[in-house]
């Protein structure tokens, strides 16, 4: 089995991607420690991470981008930085802000956006395509050239790929001045509809209300004037998520849902050309016995660990459980691994006791993901 | 306070992961034991409800999963919105469904998915209900999406409806407002692991979900957790028979049972922040042993969430 170090070789982005709930704030910090301990500059982009390892990360303080950790938070650990750790916590909707700033032809379409009544009451929803501004945000760090890698930790999604379709997806929002073109009655409306323009706009009306349009229409046609530069934006975040030196991390659990999820996520990169670098499992059961199945436990627990009868008997029960439990994680992880196919390295973390919520914690899970000592 | 079982619409919300099909599914089980008319509706596209009881399933239709009384439906934005269309404008809105120009502009506005999704689930807790050949339910339960999303969804409709401020989504707009903020009409259910970003984000929902709504929380589901079946004394007497033993399989077995002592142990310092804070007291399932989710276990489940209706 390799180490992540091996798997992130020549990686100069690592997006790391899952189902909710397995892990992926955690490892993508894990990772982003471990390569800084082995000389590079690294910054990781995580969203909304728990409070402790945001503390852990000294990311409490607000800001919209990377600084470094103190080397120190991690030397006291047991693991010393011997390049740079830069870590970050996203907030979508100042990046949208920015994004929009940034694209806008001159200072007063930006007031204007900025400023605009359906925006403001929208830019919410906007920014809640999380999944966008992750990217975005990737794609403007990456440009600095300021760091040798960038580890980003997507969105918790239910459908972890939402954000291979965000960019399309913003693009399609912001070609909505396509119905602008149709209030106004122009030709390229009547083409789009092919049905004659009063008939559709009186059913508009009738279904959202004329005050809606018009402010819809006002919004659609400010944004109009970003469009090239968003189309722009979102083409480079495309090749930035399909360059050679891109590499795409699935985080799972043992169980089965998230495995058919890490399944259709390898699907969807694949189909978008986009690499896969390899999967981690983490939190797998210890399987220690393999299929052996201990006869008399309690007895043997007795005998040659000295324990009561009572407690034998409830020591037994509880490995009968969790050994269970191993049989059901080694089992899914070998069909996950068939599944994925032999030229997708697998990493197995074990399930360490108790939450990962801190820079031990980090280290631990470090020290585990990377197989070698860190310095 | 729960009573969940006199609302029509029960939002069962939390962070990804942490089991909010299999709360919404067992809650609906209970309901339909309790002889309502009830309905679990999937937000995500998927169609868990229907597979779990191995019931056919399509997108947008409503399937009956156990007689008369459980149903499930996996909630479709583009059937929902030519539902919509159809009943504002009949044929006419029929034609505009058909347009791809429309279809642009509502998939591209944002807000509108959340929109035509909790207009849908709204419409299936009508007592009139608007789509043809439907009847009404006793009960709605939503498989919402994780918390941050869910909030976004319940709020949707005050934000369109402020955004037209007059007109048919204007007057939409409120009238499902006013609904998801009646709080003898709707309740929000949140489902936690035993765990500190799960525990965290419970509690932020609380005031989130007061600020966006001012609805109080329900219920609060602590799913998955751990027997505690050793004591911190015994955990002791395992260490130091681990220390002096040394076969193989007896030094696994005290391995496991230390290991899973100590994540009892964490567990029950969450369920205590959960227990601590003013909110409803938790209310814990167990950690399923069994490989998967299936009928035996969430009907354990319903029986031990019985008491939230």
């Amino acid at each position: 089995m390799r180490g992540v170090g091996e798997l992130l070789a020549q990686t100069r982005v690592c997006v790391v991607g899952g189902s909710g709930g397995v892990g992926k704030t955690t490892t993508s910090a894990a990772i982003a420690a471990g390569m800084a301990a082995r000389g590079l500059k690294v910054a990781v982009v995580t969203i909304d991470p728990a409070q402790r390892l945001a503390t852990a990360l000294g990311l409490d303080e607000l800001g919209n981008d990377p600084h470094r950790v103190e080397a120190e938070r991690f030397a006291a650990a047991g693991l010393e930085l011997r390049g740079e750790l830069w870590a970050m916590t996203l907030d979508p909707k100042r990046t949208f802000d920015e994004l929009i700033a940034h694209l806008s032809p001159d200072a007063e379409t930006r007031e204007r956006i900025l400023a605009n009544r359906v925006y403001r009451e929208l830019s919410d929803a906007i920014a809640g395509s999380q999944e966008f501004t992750a990217v975005a945000k990737l794609h403007e760090l990456a440009q600095t050239g300021d760091w040798d890698l960038l580890v980003l930790d997507t969105p918790p999604s239910r459908n972890a790929l939402d954000f291979l379709d965000a960019p399309d997806r913003l693009t399609a929002f912001f070609e909505g001045r396509a119905l602008q073109t149709l209030l106004r009655g122009g030709g390229a409306g009547l083409r789009l509809l092919g049905r004659g323009t009063g008939l559709v706009l009186g059913l508009l009306r009738r279904v959202t209300g004329t005050e809606l349009l018009s402010d819809l229409s006002d919004f659609f046609r400010l944004l109009g004037g970003l469009l090239g530069g968003f189309r722009e934006r979102a083409e480079q975040v495309e090749a930035l998520l399909r360059a050679p030196g891109t590499r795409f991390l699935l985080v799972t659990s043992p169980e089965r849902e998230p495995i058919e999820e890490a399944i259709f996520f390898q699907r969807r990169l694949r189909a978008a050309r986009m690499t896969l670098g390899g999967a981690i499992v983490n939190r797998v059961h210890a399987d220690e016995l393999g299929d052996e199945d201990p006869a008399d436990l309690p007895a043997l627990l007795a005998a040659e660990a000295g324990l009561s009868p009572a407690l034998a008997h409830r020591v037994a029960a509880v490995f009968a459980d969790e050994h269970a439990l191993a049989r059901r994680d080694a089992a899914n992880v070998a069909a996950l691994a068939q599944r994925l196919g032999a030229s997708v390295p697998l990493l197995q973390v074990p399930l360490l006791d108790g939450d990962v919520h801190d820079a031990a914690g980090l280290v631990r899970l470090e020290a585990e993901l990377f197989g070698d000592p860190g310095a | 306070m729960p009573g969940l079982a006199d609302k029509r619409l029960v939002f069962v919300t939390g962070k990804g992961g942490v089991g909010k099909t299999t709360v919404a599914l067992a809650l609906g089980i209970a309901a339909a034991r309790r002889g309502l008319r009830t309905v679990v509706a999937e937000l995500s596209g998927q169609a868990r409800a229907a597979e779990t009881f191995g019931a056919p399933s399509a997108p947008g239709e409503e399937v009956a999963l156990d007689g008369d009384g459980l149903h499930a439906i996996s909630v479709d934005m583009e059937r929902a919105m030519e539902e919509y269309l159809h009943e504002r404008a009949g044929r006419v809105g029929d034609l505009l469904a058909a347009s791809r120009a429309f279809h642009t502009f509502a998939s591209a506005t944002p807000g509108m998915r959340e929109l035509l999704t909790i207009g849908k689930v709204w419409e299936l807790a009508q007592d009139r209900r608007r789509v043809a050949g439907t009847r009404p339910y006793d009960l709605v339960i939503v498989d919402a999406p994780a918390t941050g999303h869910a909030l976004g969804a319940l709020r949707a409709p005050r934000t369109f409806a402020e955004i037209a401020r007059v007109g048919p989504i204007a007057h939409q707009g409120t009238a499902i407002d006013a609904t998801l903020r009646d709080p003898a009409q709707t309740a929000v259910v949140a489902v936690a692991l035993p765990e500190e970003m799960p525990v965290t984000e419970t509690l932020a929902l609380r005031r989130r979900l007061r600020d966006a709504l001012g609805l109080e929380l329900a219920a609060v589901v602590v799913n998955a957790c751990l027997p505690e079946r050793i004591g911190p004394r015994q955990a002791r007497t395992l260490a130091d028979a681990l220390d002096r033993a040394d076969d193989r399989v007896v030094r696994a077995a005290l391995r496991s049972a230390l290991s899973e002592q100590a994540r009892a142990a964490e567990q029950r310092e969450q369920v205590a922040r959960l227990a601590a804070d003013a909110g409803p007291a938790p209310l814990e399932l167990p950690y399923a042993f069994a490989p998967a989710v299936g009928p035996v276990v969430l009907g354990d489940f319903a029986q031990r969430l019985e008491g939230l209706l």
